[in-house]
C-alpha cells in the first residue's frame, strides 16, 4: 500500500497551489477578477489541504492542516509592487506567464487526484475515494478558470 | 376625471380587480403650464423611457414644442397610467443647457465646433490606431437608452466593421445578471415572464426588487391586486423598508452578501417538503441531483446563522412559494449588484424549474432590467454580445452572422468573451485600449471607485469621445463631445423586460444642431470608410426604418424573432411581444410554454458558466450535460464576501435608487417636480446605531471607505442595522465643481466609496457591500434630510414633513379612459 505517499504527494501539491494562488492573487492586485477569484479558490485548496491531513491520520502521516502561506509583509509588498507597475503595459506577458504556470501545477494536481482516486477505489477506500471525488472538481474548476482567462486576456496581450 | 398630486401619491389612485380579470384602464396625463387638450397641436407615440417599464404614452405637442404627455389606453403595459418620472421627466428635452454644437480639446479646454470637424478628429483617430495597433485599441461603452436601430448599427460598426470586441453597455451595471441567469439556466437571454402573470398571479415574489420605486406601473399592477378580491401574497427580500416590504406578506431581510444562502435554504425547504414537480424536472431539466446535494446542508437554521433572518422567516416564505399555485417571480439590483450575483439570480430560475412554474399565466420569471433600452442592447448586441443571441463560441453562429453582414468570418471577433467595462478600464489603464466612444452614458458617477475612473477616463493617452445631450460629468473628460437628439426628438423602437416592441415617433426637432445617434453612427461608419467584403458599405441604411428592416433580417430564425414586426403594425395600437412571426403575428405572451426551450446546443446563446470562476462552459462539456436542450438546474455554493465589515469600518454599505430620479439626474435633476422631490443625497441609517450614536435626523455625516468619502444628511429609515445606504444618481453637474468633487469633502457619488469587484459570472459590478465608516459632521439643528418619505427612505422618526409635489405635480388620472 503506498496510498500514504499519494496523500503526502497531494498533500504537497495542493499546499503549493495554495501559495501559487494567493501570491499571483497579491502580484495582479490591479487586474480586480484575478486578485479576488485567485483568493477565492484558494479558499478550496486551503479546504483540500485541511481535508488530506485529517484523513492522512488514518494512514499514519501526520500532515500540517493549514496550508503555509507567504507572510503578510511579503503579500502586501506584492500588493503595493502591482499598484505601482499597474499603469504599465508589462504586467500583461506576466499575467499571460502566471496563468499558464498556475494552470500547470493545477493541472498537475488534478493528475494526483486522479491517481488517490484510483489508488482508493483499488484498495476500497471509501472515505478516501468520497474525498477525492469532492476535492478534485474544484481543482479541475481551477485549471480551467487558467484556461479560460489565458483565452481572454492573450488576443489583448500578443496582438496589440 | 380627479386630479392628483403624482408626487405625494407617485402610484395614483387604486382601480382594484381580481385573479383572472383585466387591470382596469386609468388614463394619466399631465400638460404643462395649464394647458389642455384642446391646446394640443398633435399628439405622438412613443413610449416611457426613465425606467424598463415600457409604458404606452402619446407626447403632445404644441408650437412644434413638447408640452406634455398622457397615457396610451390601449397599450397592454400600462392600460393607460404613467408614473412620476413619465408625466413630468420629458420638460428636461427643453432644458435650456442642451448641448446644440459638437465640442472639440483645444489647448486643455473644450470649444465649440461644426460637425465636420469633430467627426474627422474622431474617426481620423480611430484609424490613425487602427492601422498602429489594430481593432484591440479601440472600445465602445453604450447605454440601456438608445433604440434599438441605434444598437445594432453600432454593433455592426464596432464587431462587423472595426472587428473589436470592446464593447459594452452600461447594462453592465444594472441587467448583465438578468441576462447572465438565463444564459444559466435556459442557455439562452429572453424573458420566460410577461407583465400579464401579475394579473393571474396568488404568490408574487420580489427578490432585491424595489418594484414600487423602480416600476411605479408595474407595482400599481400590484397595488391594484392588492386591492382587489382575493389578492397575492409578496414575498420580499431586500435589507430596506421598501414600500414592497411594507405591501409584503414575509419580509426577508438578508444582511447584503448573502442571498446565496438564504436562496439555498428556500430550495432546501421546498425539496425537503416535497413542494417540487418531480415529473416536470425529470422531463424539462438536468442537474436536479447536483442541486439537491448542494442544498442538502442548507437548512433555514445554517441560512439564518448566515443571514441574520429568523429559521421561521425563511420557513414562512419557503411555504408560501412551494404552496403557491401560480408562482411569479422578478429580480432586480439587489440580487444583480450584490455578490455572487449571477448565482442568487439563477436560484430563482431553480425555484421555478423546480415547481414547473413556467411558460402558462401567473407563472413567470422578470429577470428585471433598470433601463428602458436595455433589452435592446443585449439583443443587438451592443452589450458585446453577438446580435440576436447568437453565441460567440459557435462557429456556425458566427457564419450565419457573417453572411447576415456580408463579411468575411475571420472578420467578427469570437475568441473570447465580449470585453466587460470594467475589463476595458483595466486596458485603458495599462494603455492598450486608447479609443473610446461613450454613448449615452455617464460612467464618471455611474461606476465604482470614481476617484480611480476619473484618473483612468483622464488619461492623456486616451481619446474620449462622448456623445450625450448633456454635458455630463464624462462629457466634461472628453477629447470630443457629439450633441445627440434625445427621445421625443427622433424615431425608433425599443423592447421592455416583457419583450413588448413599442415604436418611439419623432414628435419634434432637436435643438441647435444636435443629431440622432444613428445619423451621427452612421456618420462616422462612412467616414471610416467602412466596408462589407464587396467592397459596398457595411451600413447599408440611412434612417431608422432601414434600419429596422435589417435588424429584422438578423433575427429571423433566432428566439427574439422580430420579422413579423414593422413599423405599420407598431403604429396605433399596444405595442407586441417578441417572438413575433409567421408562425406568432401577434407576438407571444408566453415562450417556454410545455417546457420547450431554446437550449439545444447548437442553438443556444450560452454554454454557460462556472458559478464561481466565472469560466465559460466549454461546448463539448455542454453537449454532454445538456444534449436535448432542457433547462439547466444550477447549483452554487455559498462565498463570503470580500469585503467584510471591520472594527475601523463597521458598516456594510449598499447604494440604490429612488422613485423619482433616473440614473445620474441628467434628465430627472432637470424637471422641477422631481429634482424637489429629492433636491439632494442622503445617508440612511437604522434607529438603533443611530441611536447608539446619539445621531439624529438630518445630522451631517461623514462616510468613508478605503477609497473615499461622501458628506449626506441622514434620515433615520426601517433599514436593516449594520447596513448604511446612499442613493446613487447624485454627482457634480449641477455643483460648482462641474464634473468632481473640488476637495475631497465635498464628495457626494455615492461611487466615491464604492469597490472596484464585479460578479465574475455576469461581470456586473458589486454596489451592495462594501464596509465603510461613519461620523458626525455637524448636528441636524432641527433641520430633517431632504431624502423622500413615500418611499424606501421613508422616516421611522417624527417631524419629517411629507413629501409633496403641490400645485405644479397635479396630473390627471381618468379611470375607464373615457371621458
Amino acid at each position: 500500500m503506498k496510498l500514504d505517499m499519494a496523500i503526502e504527494e497531494l498533500h504537497r501539491s495542493e499546499n503549493h497551489l495554495v501559495t501559487v494562488l494567493t501570491s499571483m492573487s497579491d502580484k495582479h492586485k490591479t487586474d480586480h477578477e484575478v486578485f479576488y477569484v485567485c483568493r477565492d479558490m484558494a479558499k478550496w485548496s486551503r479546504q483540500h489541504v485541511a481535508d488530506l491531513a485529517g484523513i492522512g491520520t488514518d494512514f499514519g502521516l501526520r500532515l500540517e492542516p493549514e496550508a503555509s502561506e507567504d507572510p503578510g509583509l511579503l503579500a502586501s509588498v506584492k500588493q503595493r509592487t502591482a499598484e505601482l507597475v499597474g499603469r504599465r503595459s508589462t504586467p500583461g506577458l506576466l499575467l499571460l506567464a502566471d496563468l499558464r504556470h498556475l494552470y500547470r501545477e493545477a493541472a498537475g494536481t488534478s493528475v494526483d487526484w486522479e491517481l488517490l482516486a484510483q489508488g482508493a477505489q483499488g484498495a476500497k477506500e471509501k472515505e478516501l475515494l468520497d474525498l477525492a471525488q469532492r476535492c478534485h472538481p474544484e481543482t479541475l474548476r481551477i485549471t480551467r478558470w487558467a484556461n479560460a482567462y489565458l483565452k481572454v486576456t492573450s488576443p489583448q496581450v500578443l496582438a496589440s | 376625471m380627479t386630479r392628483t398630486d403624482r408626487i405625494a401619491e407617485p402610484w395614483g389612485s387604486r382601480t382594484p380587480y381580481g385573479p383572472g380579470e383585466t387591470w382596469p384602464t386609468r388614463v394619466d396625463s399631465y400638460l404643462a403650464d395649464g394647458l389642455t387638450e384642446a391646446d394640443v397641436d398633435r399628439w405622438v407615440q412613443s413610449a416611457t423611457i426613465l425606467h424598463s417599464n415600457g409604458d404606452g404614452l402619446d407626447i403632445a405637442v404644441k408650437d412644434d414644442r413638447i408640452v406634455g404627455v398622457r397615457g396610451r389606453a390601449v397599450d397592454r403595459v400600462n392600460h393607460g397610467r404613467l408614473g412620476p418620472k413619465d408625466l413630468f421627466g420629458w420638460q428636461a428635452n427643453n432644458s435650456p443647457d442642451r448641448l446644440t454644437k459638437p465640442l472639440v480639446r483645444r489647448r486643455g479646454k473644450l470649444v465649440e465646433t461644426d460637425w465636420d470637424t469633430a467627426m474627422d478628429a474622431v474617426a481620423n483617430r480611430a484609424k490613425e490606431l487602427l492601422e498602429e495597433q489594430g481593432p484591440r485599441a479601440i472600445s465602445f461603452y453604450t447605454t440601456g437608452q438608445l433604440f434599438l436601430e441605434e444598437y445594432y448599427t453600432l454593433g455592426l460598426i464596432a464587431h462587423g466593421g472595426i472587428g473589436t470586441n470592446h464593447v459594452d453597455g452600461n447594462t453592465r451595471l444594472c441587467t448583465a445578471t438578468a441576462a447572465a441567469a438565463l444564459k444559466e439556466t435556459f442557455a439562452c437571454d429572453g424573458q420566460p415572464g410577461s407583465y400579464t402573470d401579475i394579473d393571474s398571479a396568488d404568490v408574487i415574489a420580489l427578490y432585491g426588487h424595489n418594484m414600487a420605486e423602480t416600476q411605479t406601473v408595474l407595482w400599481t399592477r400590484v397595488l391594484d391586486r392588492l386591492a382587489g378580491p382575493n389578492p397575492p401574497q409578496v414575498i420580499c427580500v431586500d435589507p430596506r423598508e421598501t414600500p414592497v416590504a411594507r405591501a409584503a406578506t414575509v419580509h426577508l431581510a438578508p444582511r447584503p452578501g448573502t442571498n446565496v444562502m438564504l436562496m439555498n435554504a428556500l430550495i432546501h425547504e421546498l425539496v425537503a417538503h416535497g413542494w417540487i414537480d418531480r415529473d416536470y424536472i425529470e422531463a424539462h431539466s438536468v442537474g436536479f441531483a447536483e442541486l439537491q446535494k448542494q442544498t442538502a446542508e442548507c437548512t433555514p437554521e445554517v441560512a439564518a446563522a448566515v443571514c441574520d433572518v429568523p429559521a421561521e422567516q425563511i420557513r414562512e416564505a419557503a411555504l408560501i412559494i412551494g404552496t403557491a399555485e401560480r408562482l411569479m417571480s422578478s429580480v432586480l439590483q439587489g440580487f444583480y449588484q450584490a455578490h455572487q450575483a449571477t448565482a442568487a439570480a439563477v436560484c430563482v430560475n431553480n425555484i421555478h424549474v423546480l415547481r414547473g412554474m413556467l411558460g402558462k399565466p401567473g407563472c413567470g420569471i422578470l429577470q428585471m432590467n433598470g433601463q428602458p433600452t436595455a433589452q435592446n442592447t443585449r439583443e443587438c448586441g451592443a452589450d458585446g454580445d453577438l446580435p440576436a443571441f447568437r453565441n460567440w463560441s459557435n462557429d456556425a453562429h458566427i457564419a450565419d452572422l457573417a453572411k447576415v453582414w456580408n463579411v468575411d468570418p475571420m472578420q467578427i471577433p469570437h475568441y473570447s468573451p465580449p470585453t466587460h467595462i470594467m475589463q476595458q478600464l483595466r486596458y485603458i489603464e495599462e494603455g492598450s485600449i486608447r479609443f473610446m466612444y461613450v454613448t449615452a452614458t455617464n460612467p464618471a458617477v455611474s461606476l465604482p471607485e470614481l476617484r480611480r475612473i476619473r484618473e483612468i477616463l483622464s488619461q492623456d493617452r486616451l481619446f474620449l469621445v462622448v456623445q450625450d445631450i448633456f454635458l455630463s460629468e464624462t462629457a466634461q473628460l472628453a477629447d470630443v463631445v457629439l450633441p445627440a437628439a434625445t427621445w421625443g426628438e427622433k424615431t425608433g423602437t425599443f423592447t421592455n423586460v416583457d419583450r413588448t416592441v413599442h415604436l418611439s415617433e419623432k414628435a419634434v426637432e432637436p435643438p441647435g444642431e444636435a443629431r440622432s445617434d444613428l445619423d451621427i453612427l452612421i456618420d462616422f461608419a462612412h467616414r471610416m470608410g467602412l466596408e462589407d467584403k464587396d467592397g459596398a458599405p457595411l451600413v447599408k441604411w440611412s434612417d431608422p426604418e432601414g434600419a429596422f428592416e435589417g435588424w429584422k433580417e438578423c433575427s429571423r430564425g433566432r428566439p427574439c424573432d422580430y420579422t413579423g414586426l414593422s413599423y405599420d403594425k407598431l403604429r396605433g395600437g399596444s405595442g407586441i411581444q417578441w417572438p413575433c412571426n409567421d408562425e406568432h403575428p401577434d407576438g407571444t405572451e408566453h415562450i417556454y410554454v410545455d417546457g420547450q426551450f431554446w437550449a439545444q446546443p447548437d442553438y443556444c446563446e450560452s454554454y454557460g458558466r462556472d458559478m464561481v470562476t466565472g469560466a465559460p462552459v466549454e461546448k463539448t462539456e455542454y453537449e454532454a450535460l445538456n444534449p436535448t436542450g432542457r433547462a439547466v438546474l444550477k447549483a452554487a455554493e455559498y462565498v463570503a464576501p470580500h469585503e467584510l465589515v471591520s472594527e475601523e469600518y463597521p458598516f456594510q454599505l449598499i447604494t440604490g435608487r429612488t422613485l423619482y430620479h433616473f440614473h445620474t439626474r441628467t434628465k430627472t435633476g432637470r424637471a422641477p417636480q422631481l429634482q424637489a422631490a429629492a433636491p439632494e443625497v442622503w445617508v440612511e441609517m437604522s434607529q438603533s446605531d443611530a441611536a447608539d450614536r446619539s445621531f439624529t435626523e438630518g445630522d451631517l455625516l461623514e462616510v468613508t471607505t478605503p477609497r473615499g468619502l461622501v458628506r449626506a444628511r441622514v434620515r433615520i429609515s426601517g433599514i436593516r442595522p449594520g447596513v448604511l445606504f446612499l442613493p446613487f444618481h447624485y454627482g457634480y453637474w449641477d455643483t460648482a465643481d462641474g464634473s468632481r468633487p473640488r476637495k475631497e469633502r465635498d464628495g457626494r457619488a455615492a461611487n466615491e466609496l464604492t469597490l472596484t469587484d464585479w460578479d465574475p459570472v455576469s461581470k456586473q459590478p458589486i454596489f451592495k457591500t462594501a464596509a465603510a465608516a461613519v461620523r458626525r459632521v455637524s448636528a441636524a439643528k432641527g433641520q430633517p434630510s431632504l431624502a423622500p418619505t413615500t418611499t424606501g427612505s421613508a422616516p421611522v422618526t417624527g417631524g419629517v414633513p411629507p413629501t409633496t409635489g403641490g400645485a405644479q405635480a397635479h396630473a390627471e388620472e381618468l379611470v375607464g379612459g373615457r371621458r
